[in-house]
């Protein structure tokens, strides 16, 4: 979707602000957004480009005013109203009201180091050959979906060379609205950047994004 | 940074000192109990999560890594070639590292990585990402400006220096190879990596100077 996460090439944002001795959280809410974020993956009552798709679907102004653990946690809930996990009022008041959906499943801490090395590959046994390889030039297309996509705005209509070939990944824009993972070819694509942003920019600058198959066309 | 993790107290917030927490710290909190009162969250497993970020996974595995390709040639090609398994044979795997590439910086090309959607990025090799790299100024920036973007980190690349910025949109991610610094001959990988810093594998700095650790 043309949402407010599809940042890039946008302007007005001011300059990059690195801060000296970061910490890694700025207060202790945040690593708690962080924590209950992951834990709840584990009831798999989504995934993660669900998990994406309620962040980007949040208003544009909200988004954009938001710390990302605040976004994080407001994705969160979304999700967890989405399958009936909590009401809106529960989330608000922080207080039961009615009983627990039972899930699939619960992290603990037992688990923790297992589940957090084990991650989750989205690649896949591929179910078609890839129409693409590696110095192939290839097309975006230009597609607007309300739905959830990977294909950033900057990138579509624009052609570009295949640099790398991942083997099948699960499908992003399928996977995020549960029609199922559908495990589709994904390549590294570069772009020269003067072909997107220009001619100020220098001739061998480049651009490259991971896209998936669909996203694609022959150049 | 210490943390109070006891379960019968408020969990502190930075900006609110005492019993007085901010809206988003209530808000955080108030859910935290409903999700434990409902049974889907084991406080103790939030516990785990975050100690295992503030203590073991962090960008000192990422330099490590680099330490390594800085020293070890057949380690480097095996790395570039294969990053994923590379760095799993050091013992670097998992969430948010499942699919791994590394991009090497020469004199002709700079690196840099960036995630314009979301905030995409090696937690396995660099733990989690600082506030600036999720934050719209440089999700924005990066790739239609990173000359400007590099210049807010000091880092001024010569004219002739093409630069690469490579957009995580799927589930790869991302390491950038740093050049190993002048004046490192015969130097151990535990030395060498005290000069990789985080933003030298993200590509918004480069690996420290040999001076820098005296």
């Amino acid at each position: 979707m043309n949402g407010p996460q599809d940042l890039g090439g946008q302007m007005g944002f001011g300059p990059v602000a690195p801060e000296t001795n970061e910490p890694l959280f700025h207060a202790d809410w945040e690593s708690r957004a962080l924590a209950l974020t992951l834990a709840m993956g584990a009831t798999r009552e989504w995934n993660i480009d669900k998990s994406r798709h309620a962040r980007e679907s949040l208003p544009p102004a909200k988004y954009l005013s938001m710390s990302y653990y605040e976004i994080w946690i407001s994705g969160l809930i979304e999700l967890m109203v989405g399958q009936g996990l909590v009401t809106r009022e529960e989330a608000a008041s922080g207080k039961l009201a009615v009983p627990p959906k039972p899930v699939a499943g619960k992290l603990l801490a037992k688990d923790v180091a297992a589940v957090l090395a084990k991650g989750g590959p989205t690649s896949r046994t591929a179910i078609t050959a890839p129409r693409f390889k590696p110095g192939d030039k290839v097309r975006t297309r230009n597609i607007h979906p309300t739905g959830h996509t990977r294909l950033p705005r900057y990138l579509r209509g624009h052609t570009g060379e295949i640099v790398r070939l991942h083997g099948a990944h699960v499908f992003p824009d399928t996977n995020a609205h549960g029609k199922g993972e559908n495990p589709t070819a994904l390549y590294t694509v570069k772009f020269p950047a003067r072909d997107i942003w220009g001619e100020a920019r220098h001739p061998r600058d480049t651009v490259a994004a991971d896209l998936w198959e669909p996203y694609l066309e022959p150049a | 940074m210490p943390h109070d993790h006891d379960h019968d107290h408020a969990h502190g917030d930075d900006h609110h000192h005492g019993s007085e927490l901010s809206p988003i710290a209530l808000r955080v909190k108030a859910l935290e109990s409903l999700l434990v009162e409902k049974g889907y969250v084991e406080p103790e497993a939030l516990d785990t999560l975050i100690e295992t970020y503030e203590t073991k996974i962090g960008p000192r595995n990422g330099a490590r890594v680099v330490a390594k390709a800085w020293s070890d040639p057949k380690y480097k090609a095996w790395l570039l070639d294969d990053a994923t398994a590379a760095i799993a044979s050091l013992g670097y795997t998992g969430r948010q590292g499942e699919h791994m590439v590394t991009v090497e910086n020469t004199p002709e090309t700079h690196n840099l990585v960036v995630c314009t959607l979301c905030s995409c990025y090696p937690w396995s090799v660099l733990g989690l990402p600082p506030v600036w790299y999720k934050a719209p100024p440089y999700r924005s920036r990066a790739v239609i400006d990173p000359r400007g973007v590099l210049t807010e980190f000091g880092l001024m690349l010569p004219d002739d220096t093409a630069i690469s910025v490579w957009d995580s949109t799927a589930e790869i991610r991302y390491l950038v190879l740093p050049m190993r610094p002048q004046g490192t001959e015969g130097w151990s990988e535990e030395k060498l990596s005290q000069l990789v810093t985080r933003d030298s594998m993200i590509g918004t700095g480069i690996a420290l100077a040999p001076g820098a650790l005296l």
